[in-house]
């Protein structure tokens, strides 16, 4: 395993009654790393972004999250590793009791009630920061509507401010552009990418759409021109902190770069390219 | 038939395992008090006129029959005392967690339900929060801290119920002799009881409405399976445990 690396899979394997989800997968993720995860329905993706927080245990092998093993942990022991990653759901997970607002500094003060004032913000410094998530995803102006009263990708969007307010080295993002038109597909993946290029996160991020991974790799977040901008330069370090992933029946079938998985000859992984 | 024992052992393990980490929780911190006079307000205040009108009702009813019935002994003077004992004893907190079983198990089980499917159960584990602390602990509080009032309410309104058809209604007891046989007839014993019930029932109807819920899977169709066990549950459990502390009660 690597050191100093944010998530280490090693031979994890995990069944759901007689069907395995996961089988001997191995994986490291390093800060500023992303990983784009693609397979066809029921190949263990979503498990497998839930095995990195514990949301389902594992039945062999070893998951290390920010350096210490979770596979023996109790449910409330991984609260508090857990609260150090963001994840973003395929349909939001948003609360819907509460408006856009509350959603987005529920993570902040779930930390403050678990710390039981120990350093606690204030609320007005916890009101900055939800603005300023908001304002990443540029969905400030729905600070005090309703989940339900915005769109499917707005949605989105305000699960991605949720998961990145407390700032989490790691973010998982499980399908973030399904079921979405294009523009707004686009909109998301160049928040997810600015998201990792402004603050060095790793990403974990769970996709059928090729464009997706293509995005990923090929640009960066120029903070200068505030806008994404290829990267242009053969062996540029930032093209190759992207890794593609294919799964299939629970198994790794493809690990590589966007180039070689462009070369596979592969025909379950040619599966997820472009049509040609 | 090894099957069919284990279908019924492992949700009912799995049931004392989530009472077990719900009752924990109320001594643990975090601590959500907002979220627990939230529920405080849906189940008690959000079920007060329901259970008003039952009570009411109740009392008259069994005014009625009792009247009716006496009066072939010539003991039409004893409905005060009878009105007592069924409503403090039984009917009381019997119907009482019955109209609350309808109304929150089925609102806890629809809620949790909706929120384990649409993912929001998940979100909250994923953000580190404990789904239980969260959701079951405040709501078993509340049931438990609600039902005993609304109980006591529902008795007060049901002897009033009964007082206004045997008194200015059927005139068959005078207004001073109705009352002071209704507080004569009640011991300790009777009042323990009428406390002690919906205190259980309340902690019963909670834990199994959000035990359902959280249990929800296969979408909308599953929170209404879901909604629909967790009333039948709660209703059922609420005979079987009135029986057991009936039982208890009476061998006191």
């Amino acid at each position: 395993m690597a050191e100093g690396s944010i998530l280490d899979f090693c031979n994890v394997s995990l069944r759901y009654e007689d069907v395995w989800a996961l089988k001997d997968v191995c994986l490291t993720l390093n800060p500023g790393e992303t990983r784009v995860i693609f397979g066809a329905a029921g190949s263990g993706k979503t498990t497998l972004l839930k095995a990195v927080i514990g949301l389902v245990p594992v039945d062999a092998g070893q998951v290390k999250l920010f350096g210490e093993d979770i596979t023996a942990m109790k449910e409330t022991q991984l609260f508090g590793l857990r609260s150090r990653a963001g994840m973003v759901f395929q349909e939001g997970g948003l609360f819907d009791s509460l408006s856009v607002g509350e959603n987005v500094e529920y993570p902040l003060f779930n930390r403050q009630t678990a710390a039981q004032g120990n350093g606690a913000q204030s609320e007005e410094s916890a009101e900055g920061r939800v603005r300023n998530a908001l304002r990443f995803v540029e969905l400030e102006h729905t600070y005090d509507k309703f989940p339900s009263q915005i769109s499917g990708g707005m949605r989105r969007r305000v699960g991605i401010a949720r998961a990145i307010v407390t700032e989490p080295p790691l973010v998982l993002y499980d399908s973030p552009t399904a079921g979405l038109d294009p523009i707004t597909a686009n909109t998301i993946m160049a928040l997810i990418a600015k998201e990792r290029d402004v603050r060095n996160s790793a990403s974990l991020i769970v996709t059928n759409r090729y464009q997706d991974g293509e995005l990923m790799a090929g640009f960066r977040y120029d903070s200068e021109h505030e806008a994404l901008a290829p990267v242009t330069e053969e062996g540029d370090p930032r093209g190759n902190r992207t890794k593609f992933i294919v799964m299939k029946e629970g198994s790794i079938v493809f690990f590589g770069t966007r180039q070689q998985m462009e070369a596979s000859d592969d025909a379950y992984v040619r599966r997820f390219k472009h049509e040609e | 038939m090894l099957r069919l024992l284990n279908a019924w052992i492992g949700p009912f393990q799995e049931f004392l395992f989530l009472a077990g980490r719900a009752f924990k929780n109320i001594v643990r911190s975090p601590h959500y008090y907002d979220d627990v006079f939230i529920q405080m307000d849906v189940i008690g205040v959000g079920s007060l006129v329901i259970v008003v009108l039952t009570g009411f009702f109740s009392g008259a009813i069994i005014a009625l029959q009792m009247a009716r019935a006496l009066n072939t002994y010539g003991a039409s003077s004893q409905v005060g005392t009878i009105v007592s004992l069924t409503l403090v004893r039984e009917l009381g907190p019997v119907l009482t967690a019955l109209l609350v079983a309808g109304r929150n198990a089925s609102g806890i089980a629809s809620e949790l339900g909706s929120m384990k499917v649409t993912e929001q159960i998940d979100a909250m584990r994923a953000l580190g929060t404990d789904p239980v602390q969260k959701l079951v602990t405040p709501r078993l509080t509340a049931t438990a801290i609600m039902l005993p009032a609304l109980t006591v309410i529902a008795d007060a309104v049901g002897s009033v119920g009964a007082y206004l058809v045997s008194v200015p209604l059927l005139h068959i007891i005078a207004s001073s002799q109705y009352w002071s046989s209704f507080w004569r007839a009640l011991v300790l014993n009777d009042l323990a009881q009428g406390l002690i019930k919906p205190l259980i029932f309340g902690m019963i109807i909670s834990l199994i409405g959000c035990f359902y819920g959280l249990q929800t899977t296969g979408g909308t169709q599953g929170v209404g399976r879901a909604t629909t066990q967790a009333v039948v549950s709660a209703s059922i459990w609420i005979f079987v445990v009135t029986f057991l502390i009936d039982k208890i009660f009476v061998n006191l």
